[in-house]
């Protein structure tokens, strides 16, 4: 990519947004508003690659993001002795047997291939069948763990590795589930895929809401461990008491600022490597291929191009970075909370940033994913703020008045529909549009 | 032990054939909106849930009015009275949307995905819409007597142990929907207007040249779309409750539905909303019970025998989805005409 004034521009406008919010309401807000802005970014990237390169509608962008996140548990918390004692074998016995069952009803499949209704019954009665001796292993495996001190553990715990690994193994997990998904969905009518990746978020989150045994559910897993210091501890040290009054700043600003730059620093080095590997992989023969197949099925097919297979790997490609952006989240939150997961703020958002910034360019999601997050922070005091414009002529106790400041918050889902369906209608390039190669 | 086999057939018809019915009658009308506008505008329409949410929204605002003007339909809920505004409500918001935002991509002949994202637009906005009126709560507004038939009735007229209860919402529900759905294969049957529907969606050049006027076409898709969504999502919400989060939740079963019985096939829609609607029932209900009155004591179950939670019920919808995609993608009904 030439280096282009405009886009530099853009960049530099929105370093300057969030510089003067840094100034007018505080550095640690500033900050955490780019930490979440790079997170999104990154989400932005993997939707980007999917729809950007391959044209392939995932609107289960909720789902990959939950699977990241759980991989920062399954990874980081310390293990729970107590819990895999009272069911750790069990749960790992059912989980084979799953694993077994789905192994034989695919080679079942396969097998009888043609043989028609005498397949289908093979195979449904292997599902059956494994199922129950699924559960059978499962059910008292799971109320034994589930019993081990609720209120605290309750589950298995993870395996107490640094947490920074958790990113890959994200990414791998989502990787993994939207394999499935594609496998099923790809090559046949393009709603499909869009339908059954809403369908397999809804139940990667159900699941995880109410497999205690493996997540606590609703229960929250609180203190994650965190891949930088901890305020508690900047705070203590000698070097950083003395900083703070060479600096003239309050103690407390000084770490969290710290702590929140550290943050800022890891998810810049994610971005920044996933960016560049973007921009490698667009500008190689296989990106060429991608566009190819994008414009041009058809063509792309009888060139010898094995489109379904490529539609599957860029869907698992772009899946597997969602996924990494899921365990960075977690990182930050340092607690994973199943009920966060709703689609309006992980599906639907992620879709304005990228088509808002410029779907097919990599630098466009970035600018897209921090232009919108930006602006869904800073939307509510902003809406809150109109609100009371309008409203400021009437009484203060106004049924009409309390309703609408009340409901100043809704205001964001309609004006986030609204840019989506403004930029898709007037600049469908977006604010950086995909560069002509 | 004739006895035990009634009991246990009143029980399932309690717990299993009655809430089955109703709920597999509201999916197969709003998966016959979703198919609808699949087969006359050829996209999945990401927004229908929020479509019934906003009719159901404009029904219950009328419901309360009517309410608080003292009218009522006696032991028939209210939200009957209400239905036309929020139908009325319903249409004027998707003819309004197709102006501003579809007809635009159709003059355009964009690609069914473009057709798709600018839904999922029209579904955030309309998501909003919602929230902002009516707030993300719970709203209850049935009213008018509860129950068609009460369990301790049943029970005092048959003798049995069990009981069946029919809420009247749930008589309503598969009532409407047996004479909606038979209005409108009359309509798409019967009338010039139907049947050009259904020779645009068979064969649209076709179509054209014949001298159907497409915009008609497409005004009266809308048209039933917002009427059928709109009755769809006030017999959900007065049979459940009426929540603007659970008509997004709605909207994946409804898909189901629609793509199991061939998505562009109404016949296929209704088809389909019962097989997910049974299905859901079926796989969550814990048959323990059931067991116990057919078995000789001894063999009693002590677990639930539930194969799956009901927390799980949305797995239900997509398993069968995937089944249907990976045996025969056109769905029982071979879609794509109507």
């Amino acid at each position: 990519m030439t280096i282009n004034r405009r886009n530099v521009g853009m960049f530099a406008l929105m370093a300057l947004l969030i510089t003067i919010v840094g100034v007018s309401q505080s550095w640690s807000v500033a900050l955490a508003i780019l930490n979440l802005c790079l997170i999104s970014s990154i989400m932005a990237l993997g939707v980007n690659i999917q729809w950007g390169y391959g044209g392939l509608l995932n609107v289960g962008v909720m789902g990959f993001a939950a699977l990241g996140g759980v991989a920062g548990v399954l990874v980081s918390m310390p293990p729970v002795a107590n819990a895999w004692a009272a069911g750790g074998i069990g749960v790992l016995i059912a989980l084979v047997v799953g694993l077994i069952t789905i192994v034989a009803a695919a080679w079942t499949y396969n097998k009888l291939r043609g043989t028609g209704s005498y397949q289908a019954l093979t195979v449904g009665a292997i599902v059956v069948v494994g199922y129950f001796a699924m559960r059978w292993f499962m059910d008292p495996a799971v109320d034994a763990i589930e019993a081990v001190e609720s209120a605290k553990t309750g589950y298995l715990g993870g395996l107490g590795l640094p947490i920074l690994i958790s990113w890959a193994v994200g990414g791998v997990f989502a990787a993994g589930a939207a394999w499935i998904v594609g496998k099923i969905a790809l090559g046949l009518r393009s709603d499909y895929l869009a339908i059954a990746t809403l369908g397999i978020s809804e139940i990667i989150v159900a699941m995880l809401k109410n497999e205690d045994w493996l997540t606590r559910g609703v229960k929250n897993v609180n203190g994650i461990p965190r891949p930088v210091p901890y305020e508690v501890n900047l705070q203590r040290s000698e070097y950083f008491q003395k900083l703070a009054a060479d600096w003239n700043m309050s103690i407390i600003d000084l770490s969290s600022i710290t702590v929140k730059l550290c943050y800022a620093g890891l998810f810049a080095i994610v971005l920044l490597a996933i960016l560049w590997l973007s921009e490698r992989a667009l500008r190689s023969p296989w990106g060429r291929m991608m566009r190819a197949i994008r414009d041009n099925e058809t063509a792309a097919a009888a060139m010898g191009k094995n489109v379904t297979a490529r539609h599957l790997q860029v869907f698992v490609l772009g899946s597997a970075v969602i996924g990494i952006a899921g365990a960075m989240l977690t990182t930050l939150d340092g607690q994973f909370t199943p009920t966060a997961y709703q689609p309006l703020r992980f599906t639907f958002l992620i879709w304005v940033m990228v088509i808002v910034g410029g779907s097919g360019n990599n630098w466009g999601s970035v600018l897209g994913g921090f232009v919108i997050w930006f602006f869904w922070i800073e939307a509510e005091p902003l809406g809150l703020w109109v609100m009371d414009v309008i409203t400021a002529g009437m009484a203060e106790d106004n049924a009409l008045r309390l309703h609408l400041l009340n409901s100043a918050a809704h205001m964001r889902l309609m004006m986030m529909g609204l840019i989506l369906l403004l930029v898709l209608r007037f600049t469908p390039k977006g604010l950086i549009p995909e560069t002509r190669r | 032990m004739m006895e035990n086999i009634l009991n246990a057939l009143v029980l399932l018809a309690n717990f299993l054939v009655v809430p089955g019915l109703a709920y597999g009658s509201q999916l197969a009308l709003g998966a016959l909106g979703v198919t609808l506008i699949y087969g006359i505008l050829r996209f999945s329409n990401f927004a229908h849930g929020e479509t019934m949410a906003f009719g159901t929204m404009a029904a219950i605002l009328a419901t309360w009015w009517f309410q608080s003007l003292g009218i009522s339909l006696g032991p028939l809920p209210t939200a009957l009275l209400a239905l036309p505004v929020g139908i009325l409500a319903a249409m004027v918001l998707v003819l309004t949307t197709d102006r501003l935002v579809y007809r635009f991509y159709r003059k355009q002949k964009s690609s069914p995905v473009i057709f798709l994202i600018a839904s999922l637009g029209v579904m955030f906005f309309y998501n909003g819409l919602v929230r902002f009126v009516i707030g993300p709560n719970d709203q209850i507004f049935t009213d008018g007597s509860r129950f068609i038939v009460t369990a301790r009735e049943f029970k005092k007229y048959t003798g049995l142990n069990e009981g069946l209860a029919i809420k009247t919402t749930q008589g309503i529900t598969v009532v409407a929907a047996v004479v909606i759905v038979a209005a409108l294969f009359w309509f798409l049957n019967k009338t010039r207007s139907g049947k050009s529907m259904r020779a645009y969606s068979d064969n649209e050049d076709l179509a054209l040249l014949s001298g159907i006027n497409p915009d008609r076409v497409v005004m009266i898709a809308w048209l039933l779309t917002a009427a059928l969504a709109t009755i769809a999502g006030t017999l959900y919400g007065l049979d459940k409750s009426f929540k603007p989060f659970t008509y997004l939740q709605i909207l994946l079963p409804i898909f189901a539905s629609a793509i199991v019985g061939g998505l562009g096939s109404p016949i296929g829609a209704i088809a389909g909303g019962f097989v997910i609607a049974f299905s859901e029932v079926t796989v969550t209900f814990a048959f323990k019970k059931f067991v116990t009155y057919l078995v000789p004591e001894a063999w009693a179950p002590d677990t639930l025998l539930q194969l799956l939670s009901t927390d799980y019920k949305f797995a239900v919808s997509f398993a069968i989805l995937v089944v249907v995609l990976l045996v025969k993608p056109t769905g029982l009904f071979s879609g794509k005409s109507l």
